[in-house]
Parts: C-alpha cells; sequence; structure tokens
C-alpha cells in the first residue's frame, strides 16, 4: 500500500510545477494553465486526506474536492473572459503588456 | 481498484486499435507524393486559407454554458442517487439549486448569446 | 515494492512530466493538450486512492470542459496562431527558483509531521461512496450551505463571463 507521504510529495511537486508556470509565463492563458495545476494540487491533497483519515464515512475531503472542481470552473471562465476582453481592446494577451493601472 | 482494470483495458484497447491501423496503413501503403495527395483532406472541397485562424467567439459561450451545467450535473448525480431515501428537505434543496442556475441561462438567452451569428 | 507502489510511481512521473510539458512549452495549443494529459494522470490518482467518483468527474469536467474552454480560448486570442517572441520572463531563473524553494519548504514542513508516513485503512466492503456523497451535500448538519453556496459561485461566474468577454458597445 502507498503511504501518505507520496501523495503529498506529488501534490507538492506538481504544485511547484503549476507556480513555476504561474510566475514564469508571459501569456496570460498559460498563466491560468499554471493556476490550473495547482488547483489540481490541492484536490489531490483534500482526497489523500479523506482516504487516509480514520472516519472515512465522513466525507469531508470528497466534497470540498468538488466544491473546488466548482471553484475551478468559476475561475477559469472568468479568467479567460478577462483574457478574451484584454485582447479585444488592447490587443495582446501578454501580461507585462497590460499595464494600464501603473501610469 | 480491482474494478479499474476494465476501464484500464477499454483504454488501451481504444489505444491499441487506431494506432495499429495508423501503423499498419505506414508499413504497407505504397508511397508515391504528389502535392494534390499532400493537401489537406476538407470534405472533398478544395481547402480554403489556413487552418489557424482565429474562431468566433459564440464557441467560448457554448463551452462557458457546458461547463457550468457540466459542474451542476456534478453536484445533482450524489443527491439524485440517493433522493430515495432522503426527505422532502433534499428535493426542495435540490429545485432552488437548479433554479438559482435558471437564472443564469435565462440571462445568456436574453442577452442573444444563444444565437449562433 | 508492491503492484500498487509501481503503479503509483508510473502514473507520478507521467503526471509530473506532462505538468513540466505544460509549463514550458512555446505552442499554447500544445500546452492546453498537455494539460489534457497532466489531468488524465491526476484523475488516474484519484482512482488509485478508490475515489471513484472524483476520478470520474475529473474526466468529465476538468478534461470534458475546463480543457476545451481553454482551447477555445487560445482559438480566440490570437490571428496567427504561430508563436513569436519568447514565451517567458527575462528573469525565469528567479521563478524556478522560488519553485524549488517552495517545493523544498513544504517537503521540510511535511517531513517533520508525525502522520506523514501513515498507511491506509482498507475500505469497509460495500462501502458506497456516491451515496454517503449525496446525503452529505444536502444534510442540514453537513455540507448544504456549500451546496447552495457552489450554485450561486457558477451563477456569478456564468453572467460575469459573458458580461466581461461579450459587453457589446
Amino acid at each position: 500500500m502507498v503511504p501518505l507521504s507520496w501523495y503529498l510529495t506529488l501534490a507538492a511537486a506538481l504544485f511547484s510545477i503549476g507556480l513555476f508556470g504561474v510566475l514564469v509565463r508571459r501569456n496570460a492563458v498559460a498563466i491560468l494553465l499554471g493556476v490550473e495545476l495547482m488547483l489540481n494540487a490541492v484536490n489531490i491533497n483534500l482526497v489523500a486526506f479523506w482516504r487516509y483519515s480514520d472516519a472515512l464515512t465522513s466525507m469531508g475531503g470528497q466534497v470540498f474536492a468538488i466544491i473546488v472542481f466548482a471553484v475551478a470552473a468559476a475561475e477559469v471562465s472568468v479568467g479567460l473572459a478577462l483574457v478574451i476582453s484584454a485582447y479585444r481592446r488592447r490587443n495582446t494577451v501578454i501580461a507585462d503588456e497590460l499595464d494600464m493601472l501603473k501610469w | 481498484m480491482s474494478e479499474w482494470i476494465y476501464v484500464a483495458l477499454f483504454i488501451a484497447v481504444g489505444l491499441i486499435i487506431p494506432i495499429g491501423a495508423i501503423a499498419a496503413g505506414f508499413i504497407l501503403g505504397p508511397k508515391k507524393p504528389n502535392p494534390i495527395k499532400e493537401a489537406t483532406y476538407e470534405c472533398g472541397v478544395e481547402p480554403v486559407g489556413e487552418a489557424w485562424i482565429q474562431f468566433k467567439p459564440q464557441y467560448y459561450i457554448f463551452a462557458l454554458v457546458f461547463l457550468v451545467f457540466d459542474v451542476e450535473a456534478v453536484f445533482l448525480f450524489p443527491w439524485a442517487v440517493k433522493l430515495g431515501q432522503l426527505g422532502l428537505y433534499a428535493v426542495v434543496e435540490g429545485i432552488i439549486f437548479v433554479s438559482i442556475l435558471i437564472i443564469g441561462l435565462v440571462y445568456t438567452w436574453r442577452k442573444g448569446m444563444l444565437e449562433w451569428l | 515494492m508492491t503492484g500498487a507502489q509501481i503503479i503509483f510511481i508510473v502514473v507520478a512521473l507521467y503526471t509530473l512530466g506532462s505538468a513540466l510539458m505544460v509549463v514550458t512549452t512555446r505552442n499554447l495549443i500544445h500546452a492546453a493538450l498537455w494539460l489534457v494529459s497532466t489531468l488524465f494522470g491526476v484523475a488516474v490518482t484519484y482512482a488509485l486512492m478508490n475515489a471513484n467518483f472524483i476520478a470520474v468527474v475529473q474526466v468529465v469536467v476538468y478534461i470534458g470542459a475546463i480543457a476545451i474552454l481553454f482551447i477555445f480560448a487560445v482559438m480566440l486570442t490570437r490571428k496567427d496562431m504561430r508563436d513569436s517572441g519568447p514565451q517567458m520572463n527575462k528573469n525565469w531563473w528567479l521563478g524556478a527558483l522560488v519553485a524549488v524553494l517552495v517545493f523544498a519548504g513544504l517537503a521540510f514542513m511535511l517531513s517533520g509531521w508525525s502522520g506523514f508516513s501513515k498507511v491506509a485503512a482498507d475500505l469497509p466492503s460495500g462501502f458506497d461512496s456516491v451515496s454517503l456523497l449525496g446525503e452529505a451535500l444536502v444534510s442540514p448538519q453537513a455540507y448544504v450551505l456549500p451546496f447552495e453556496v457552489a450554485s450561486v459561485l457558477l451563477l456569478a461566474a456564468l453572467v460575469g463571463a459573458v458580461y466581461v468577454a461579450f459587453n457589446r458597445k
């Protein structure tokens, strides 16, 4: 049987890769792809803590995993709508060039 | 765990058949290319322009509405499985849940976003 | 090493490799397709944890809808899909450093925790997680409020996304 530590390490690695994507990519859509990886890492943790807890019949971990699905759906739909809106007004999706608020 | 073996088998067969078909065509077929053969196949019509163009925004709206109701179905599936053993309050909660989302569908519809321009 | 451990290692390496491709590929469509591959690996991870419903939901919602939304968004935001210019910041090494430090910090914190190498108990026979989930979602003692708030959140997302992206002046 796989110990809990393996799942937590996998989730930590996935979270770090997602963080790298968020920090480094220039395209706003690619930044959102990194956010998706981070949300998935969180979900692995939630399900792992449900599976390895002593009270298996209390479904807290799985319920919150499903809530995270809803949050991810909301985040993606509004985030990509913002990117599309910015593209229509400013004709760019590079995050560095969307700097109107800096001036 | 063991019930997933069937899913794995299904995925394996689903991968082997197309890969095998393409590989068989690649290995057995004669290769005499000419420009007309190399052209992209587009239902028999001559291809016009490039494939890498900007798409209509309507695709995004439909995918968006699909995504929202997909997540709704995820919430309603466990509710529906258990509905027979739960009382009236579960039915009322489900109706509230669905009717809140119907508002969003009505909004999208009234804005004319579901028309294919 | 048991069979489950070998399967886990293969799936984990596949998932992490696909995730690395997501953040490093230049072509955004390819990055979105690598995201599909990563999400599939995560779904297999859920299945390894006996969370069957979550695994199916991962395929239906993430791969079936969210990844498709990403691909549509990429198609909508460029007239010419070929990528030009660098895809990463000038100081990408700083981001890599931060990511490695975060991973090291998380691993350090977790390794000091007493429950870190816990082993799971077997599921009781006849364990029906979907029924339990349905009960938990609508029972007033459990999670009925998050259930209804999720509906409001989805409504806000739908209306907000339609308004933001397609408000014709």
